[in-house]
């Protein structure tokens, strides 16, 4: 077990790998403060995955009600919000599936089909059972009869999992038989209707809404969706309540949560931190707060990428001034998503950067809905187009209007939620990289490196 | 009468293969975008088109066209 | 063989001819649909009315056919043979081949009637039923009687049966020929300038 959390965590990126030790902000939740570095979730630094047996020592048996329903409560009372990028919160979900017609179905979603995010894969691999015990009470809380584990697979890893869930049923701590189901690697994989249709039996593609879910999902039953790391968070509120839960975090926003942080050095790391803790203690975004603005050579990032692929692009200075916090961020239209952070280091096109993922986004659309098939693939060439001043080249000012106009005719026009993630994050780009944009229509780029820097998987 | 919804239109995007007729048979309310597929006036169908939008949802060929129901 | 019955007699054969016409003209009008085209001079959703009123035409007609069939005395066809397959006395194979094409009929035209109650997914699945039904009857109208075994209305049977065809390999290569939506996607990925029109349609439909 140990051989194994120390190959774990390769982020999908390039770059060194390890647990952050770098401190993280204190709690502000009533009571005692959680000792610094914060580890939940995540082993603290150097030390190795937990076995069954130290799993049960550090935090004993899954502290099963005896009803559904009794955690939904505690849950909400701690504010736990989804882990998944949406940030929905938990308890009404169970509660929803709770009330539903039908045998209801707990699937874990471990299928992080983003690209640049790495910590449920982490998670999954460093502490399993903090998550095998989140589906065990989930499915209590629901009443649900069937349990699913979906997430991507290869032999090892299947053989591993399957030999965990194993070991957990003959030392009888899980009710339920968790069934490992494969997820493809897709963007869309872990959209909720397409999960429900992967599990199903059918390919993994998004279905049309109503109804949803946690009405009609796996084979028509009710289904509670959640990330993996949420369902962590639950087994941990199960066993030491809402108010241990509220020691870090902020009042609005308690808790921790895992991010992806993809530093301008081209390191990526994985840490846990308490919401609310600022960006710059996070990401190394250079002096805090620049008497004249923000001049982009002065930092070692250009610009921060904030919460994922469908999450937005912020300028350095403006980063560096707000916390990871929903509360926070929303005014600036970003919100904490999927907890992916990427300083894009100066002398990289932000132009160019946005306009691969765009095209890696365009790539992935499931090509059910006209708009969708048809507007994203626009969208990324003309970013391409936009990015594009070899020789001097001049790209046409009109593409900027052509982007507009594009971007208004996928926003919600889709079956999910992708053309409109995709909108908010070339949106932002197009306002953050605004002088990029200023230059290259004047066939000048600031970028003095070419190198690709956010991992489009494998793809082009 | 407060707090009634009216009935909107709306569309399922994945069913939708951009024929048209909706557009046709209710101008008033449905557009196409320069693709072809519909674009939805998002106010509620007022009342001297209720008839004529429940034609057209009838008569799409794909059946993605949908009225949500008043509540 | 009395007035009356020839009377019936012909009328049922010449209501079989035009249900031939109507089925044909429905099932080409539904094919051209499936390709969103429209017809010269008609708005689109004329197409749509048009395929639907003579539908609804043809099960009149199919009513007199069977009708008049069993009320005839001449050749002893039962109510019951009319709908049940293969149970008939006189020609029960090809009138069976006949029962089964007004059961396959009834099935479509019914769920199409109620289809925003079923749901899509089961209206289309019996919708594919109508592919099943019009050899079906084609085949029934060869074999129940010499009419349309020579002459006149044996080239019409040809000419229904080449344009359905011809109809339906149109709409299966246009349907391959609808570039995979991946390869339009990389060529508009490719290609620098953006605004050409050309609309992706979908992949497999």
């Amino acid at each position: 077990m140990t051989t194994f959390a120390q190959q774990s965590s390769q982020p999908t990126a390039g770059g060194q790998t390890g647990s952050s030790t770098r401190p993280l902000g204190p709690g502000h939740g009533a009571g005692q403060s959680e000792p610094r570095p914060i580890s939940r979730l995540l082993p603290p630094p150097g030390k190795p995955a937990l076995d069954l047996g130290a799993h049960l020592r550090r935090h004993g048996q899954v502290p099963y009600r005896g009803r559904p329903g009794q955690l939904i409560e505690d849950v909400r009372v701690a504010g736990l919000t989804g882990k998944g990028g949406a940030a929905f919160p938990v308890h009404r979900k169970l509660s929803a599936v709770l009330a539903a017609q039908g045998r209801p179905v707990v699937v874990a979603n471990g299928a992080e089909g983003e690209p640049a995010s790495a910590k449920d894969k982490a998670l999954l691999l460093l502490n399993p059972h903090l998550v095998l015990d989140g589906i065990q009470l989930a499915a209590e809380a629901t009443g649900a009869s069937d349990a699913v584990l979906y997430v991507t697979l290869d032999a090892e890893k299947a053989h591993w999992l399957n030999a965990l869930i194993a070991q957990r049923r003959s030392a009888n701590l899980d009710r339920l038989e968790v069934r490992l189901v494969a997820a493809p690697h897709k963007f869309l994989a872990g959209q909720e209707s397409a999960l429900a249709n992967r599990i199903s039996g059918g390919p993994a593609l998004p279905s049309f809404a109503p109804p949803r879910v946690f009405e009609r999902g796996v084979d028509g039953r009710p289904t509670f969706v959640s990330n993996v790391e949420t369902l962590a968070h639950l087994s941990l509120i199960a066993r030491y309540g809402p108010s241990w839960f509220a020691r870090a975090g902020t009042p609005d926003e308690p808790g921790t949560m895992i991010c992806t942080l993809h530093h301008a050095d081209g390191r990526v790391d994985l840490t846990e931190a308490a919401l609310g803790t600022p960006l710059s203690d996070l990401l190394d975004l250079g002096p805090a707060v620049l008497a004249n603005g923000d001049d982009p050579l002065s930092t070692p990032a250009s610009a921060v990428l904030i919460g994922g692929y469908h999450g937005a692009w912020l300028p350095t200075a403006t980063a560096a001034r707000i916390t990871l916090a929903n509360a926070a961020l929303r005014r600036h239209g970003a919100t904490v998503g999927a907890g992916v952070l990427a300083a894009l280091p100066a002398g990289r096109c932000g132009l160019a950067e946005t306009a691969r993922v765009a095209r890696y986004l365009a790539l992935e659309s499931a090509g059910q809905c006209g708009p969708c098939r048809n507007g994203l693939p626009r969208i990324a060439g003309a970013l391409a187009d936009l990015a594009d001043v070899t020789g001097g080249r001049r790209p046409d000012p009109a593409l900027l209007h052509d982007l507009d106009r594009w971007s208004g005719l996928v926003y919600r026009r889709g079956a999910c939620a992708h053309p409109d993630g995709t909108v908010r994050f070339v949106t932002s780009a197009l306002r953050t990289f605004d002088a990029e944009i200023t230059a290259h229509r004047h066939g000048r780029c600031t970028g003095t490196s070419n190198r690709a820097f956010l991992p489009v998987g494998n793809g082009e | 009468m407060s707090g009634r919804q009216e009935a909107k239109l709306a569309v399922n995007p994945i069913a939708c293969s951009g024929h048209g007729v909706c557009a046709e048979l209710l101008p008033e309310l449905i557009t196409l975008d320069e693709w072809g597929y519909p674009l939805l006036a998002d106010i509620p169908v007022p009342a001297h088109l209720a008839r004529q939008a429940r034609r057209t949802v009838t008569d799409c060929p794909a059946l993605a066209l949908l009225l949500t129901k008043p509540t | 063989m009395d007035s009356s019955s020839t009377a019936l007699w012909y009328v049922s054969r010449a209501t079989g001819v035009v249900c031939l016409l109507l089925f044909t003209a429905v099932i080409l009008l539904g094919l051209l649909m499936s390709r969103q085209g429209k017809l010269p001079g008609l708005p689109k959703f004329g197409v749509v009315h048009l395929h639907r009123y003579l539908s609804l035409l043809a099960v009149s007609f199919i009513t007199v056919h069977a009708a008049t069939a069993v009320a005839d005395s001449f050749v002893n066809i039962s109510l019951a043979s009319a709908i049940v397959p293969f149970v008939s006395k006189y020609e029960p194979f090809w009138l069976g081949l006949g029962a089964v094409s007004l059961d396959l009929m009834i099935a479509v035209i019914a769920t199409s009637l109620i289809r925003s109650r079923i749901g899509r997914r089961t209206w289309r699945a019996v919708h594919w039923l109508a592919y099943a039904c019009w050899p079906i009857a084609i085949a029934h109208s060869i074999g129940s009687g010499p009419d349309v075994q020579h002459g006149p209305l044996l080239w019409l049977t040809v000419a229904c049966t080449a344009a359905v065809a011809i109809a339906i390999v149109a709409r299966t290569a246009a349907a391959l020929r609808a570039a995979p939506s991946d390869a339009q996607i990389r060529a508009l990925l490719a290609d620098s300038h953006t605004r050409n029109r050309t609309r992706i349609g979908a992949a497999h439909r």
